[in-house]
């Protein structure tokens, strides 16, 4: 029979207030865990992602819509590029690979981008890998009507290799702009956990001759990717000012991931406010303990008469109300890991579903040891208000049972 | 040498008119080792009140209690705690029992904050007081006189020197109560306790062979002299 046995006691006997505290602080506990997890996990993925590019050439416009057209398949295309311009950058003896890309047409949704062979043949989209097809595929023939399927849209739409679609015109589905011309899937992308699992991959020429397409745009492109020889940043540097200061028809855009930082400082805002009511939500759980343990402190009175008529010393009465705060807040932080996988597991299915990018949802994170400290230290000290009225307790006035 | 041994001892508290109130006065009482003292008195003669200072719960206004060699009106009030832990053994008429707690829980923690806890001491004296069979037993689930016999063994708990027993037959039928009477003579005597008891029951008295009225002791209980 020590302390704690004293207070698991307590808890058991309070068991209602002990466990929609716990709660409370699991909730609190979980939402700032996850919140902070995704903020940084996000950050350094979607700056980290870059489809193995350098930098994107694109029409003028701002660097962030080409990237998060071109790399993310998000957003829509802000205008074309000539295939002079292509070709240009292609046979710039500082780039060590340009992959055009057309964008403009969808599969029920699932954008269609076409490129070239170089796209699948040359791109490491991450060191060393190359993208792979699930067994039995092919890659699709320049010269016919093929697609190849990123792995998330075959999940979804349940498309396996030889089955055939209408592409729809437009970045947005709508049923009345179906475009005549069939496809065919020739093969299915093995998960790359990046943005290429989210598209359908046909043939550059594809896009620019799908019926209905302004002819006179046949060659152009939606934009190139380029990777630099060597990665060089003086290179870059160059290039960017060339395309962007000196020239005024083309965006470059360079570094890709100091694009991305750039996107995550201008909505650092958001993440500030969901930090900011995370903290609230903890605070608003720890005073929760402060309020359970101090409303059963009339009730409890009798009892801690009782221990100190046994011999228990006033700091001892203290500390194990103390304890019992910072027993409820633990108890809430060893469950609050639950509420952190469930909260992570469905943001990270939101961003694979928007992005394609994948967030590791057991990585690990400083936050799963600072943020249980804090808020058990947090309990503890919610504690102090009614661990002072327990340490107050008159023993002489308690001992007799309150009529 | 007597185990206890009282002397001016004085308590008085704030009236609810606003002056002091005397309750307990004193000049001497003492008790010798592994003797047995009832006292008699009615209610509001300071009875519960002269317990509390003995046993260290109230710090008196003047005066001192020695318990063996250690003088607790001296001692800080943690020290009171700590000696009434070791030295006292305190039994209520309400019994005082935690009601989360099985018997033998009851009497394990009487033991937490003494000398050390002995699970094995612990059954003994359960089993000595008839509960061997209820030892995971919560109060609600005994009757009054069980009870009374839990809170024997746990004001036991720690070996005291001293027991005090404040009316700890007043919640128990006559049957209940010559029952418990015995037990606690008999179970401090074996485990060689003073025994102090204060009760306003003429039977229960009847059982010691020294019974003192509290007023005979305590000049604040005794009647105004008449004029």
């Amino acid at each position: 029979m020590n302390l704690l046995h004293v207070v698991w006691k307590s808890l058991r006997q309070h068991l209602l207030s002990t466990v929609v505290t716990a709660l409370s602080i699991a909730l609190a506990g979980g939402l700032l865990m996850s919140v902070w997890a995704v903020k940084e996990q996000s950050q350094a993925t979607f700056t980290g992602v870059n489809a193995g590019f350098d930098a994107v050439l694109g029409a003028r416009s701002s660097k962030l819509q080409l990237v998060l057209n071109a790399i993310f398949h998000l957003e829509a295309s802000p205008g074309n590029l000539a295939w002079s311009d292509y070709l240009d950058i292609k046979n710039n003896p500082n780039v060590q690979l340009a992959v055009p890309i057309a964008v403009g047409d969808n599969y029920l949704g699932y954008r269609l981008v076409g490129t070239l062979s170089e796209m699948f043949d040359q791109v490491e989209y991450a060191p060393g890998r190359h993208y792979r097809l699930t067994p039995g595929g092919e890659f699709f023939d320049p010269q016919r009507r093929e697609a190849v399927v990123g792995s998330f849209v075959a999940q979804k739409l349940h498309l396996r290799r030889g089955d055939k679609f209408h592409p729809y015109h437009g970045l947005i589905y709508d049923e009345k702009n179906q475009h005549s011309e069939t496809y065919v899937v020739v093969g299915v992308l093995e998960p790359s956990n990046t943005p290429a699992d989210r598209v359908i991959w046909i043939p550059l020429a594809g896009i620019q001759r799908m019926t209905g397409h302004d002819p006179n745009a046949a060659t152009d492109v939606s934009a190139v990717l380029v990777k630099l020889k060597g990665g060089s940043g003086g290179i870059g540097f160059q290039m960017d000012m060339m395309y962007n200061k000196q020239g005024n028809r083309l965006t470059f855009a360079w570094p890709i991931a100091q694009v991305m930082a750039e996107l995550f400082d201008k909505i650092g805002w958001f993440d500030k406010i969901l930090t900011l009511v995370s903290y609230l939500v903890a605070l608003v759980a720890t005073g929760s303990i402060l309020a359970s343990i101090y409303n059963s402190m009339n009730e409890r009175r009798r009892e801690i008469a009782i221990l100190r008529a046994l011999g228990a010393r006033r700091r001892t009465i203290f500390g194990a109300v103390l304890l019992e705060a910072a027993v409820i807040s633990a108890i809430g932080m060893i469950i609050s890991f639950a509420v952190y996988g469930a909260i992570m597991g469905g943001a990270a299915g939101v961003i694979r579903t928007q992005t394609g990018v994948v967030l590791d949802v057991f990585q690990f994170n400083p936050v799963m040891l600072w943020a249980p400290a804090a808020l058990i230290a947090l309990g503890a000290l919610a504690g102090i208000v009614p661990a002072i009225k327990a340490y107050r307790t008159d023993v002489a006035e308690y001992l007799v049972p309150i009529s | 040498m007597p185990l206890l041994e009282i002397s001016r001892l004085k308590k008085s508290f704030v009236s609810p008119e606003g002056g002091r109130h005397d309750v307990v006065n004193v000049e001497a009482f003492s008790l010798a080792e592994r003797a047995q003292n009832a006292l008699s008195g009615e209610s509001g003669s300071g009875k519960t009140t002269f317990l509390h200072l003995i046993a260290g719960i109230l710090k008196p206004d003047s005066g001192t209690i020695r318990i063996g060699d250690r003088e607790m009106s001296a001692l800080s009030e943690s020290g009171r705690d700590r000696l009434r832990a070791t030295t006292i053994g305190y039994i209520f008429q309400t019994f005082n029992l935690l009601q989360g707690y099985t018997c033998l829980e009851n009497v394990l923690l009487g033991m937490s904050f003494g000398p050390g806890v002995d699970r094995v001491f612990a059954q003994a004296l359960l089993e000595r007081v008839g509960l061997g069979n209820r030892l995971k037993h919560y109060p609600r689930q005994l009757s009054t006189g069980q009870q009374q016999r839990v809170a024997v063994a746990r004001a036991l708990a720690n070996r005291p020197r001293l027991v005090l027993a404040d009316e700890p037959t007043g919640n128990l039928d006559h049957k209940n109560a010559s029952a418990a009477i015995t037990l606690i003579q008999e179970a401090c005597k074996e485990y060689g306790a003073a025994l102090l008891l204060v009760s306003h029951d003429r039977e229960v008295l009847g059982r010691f062979e020294s019974t003192r009225t509290l007023e005979e002791i305590n000049r604040a209980s005794a009647p105004e002299p008449a004029a």
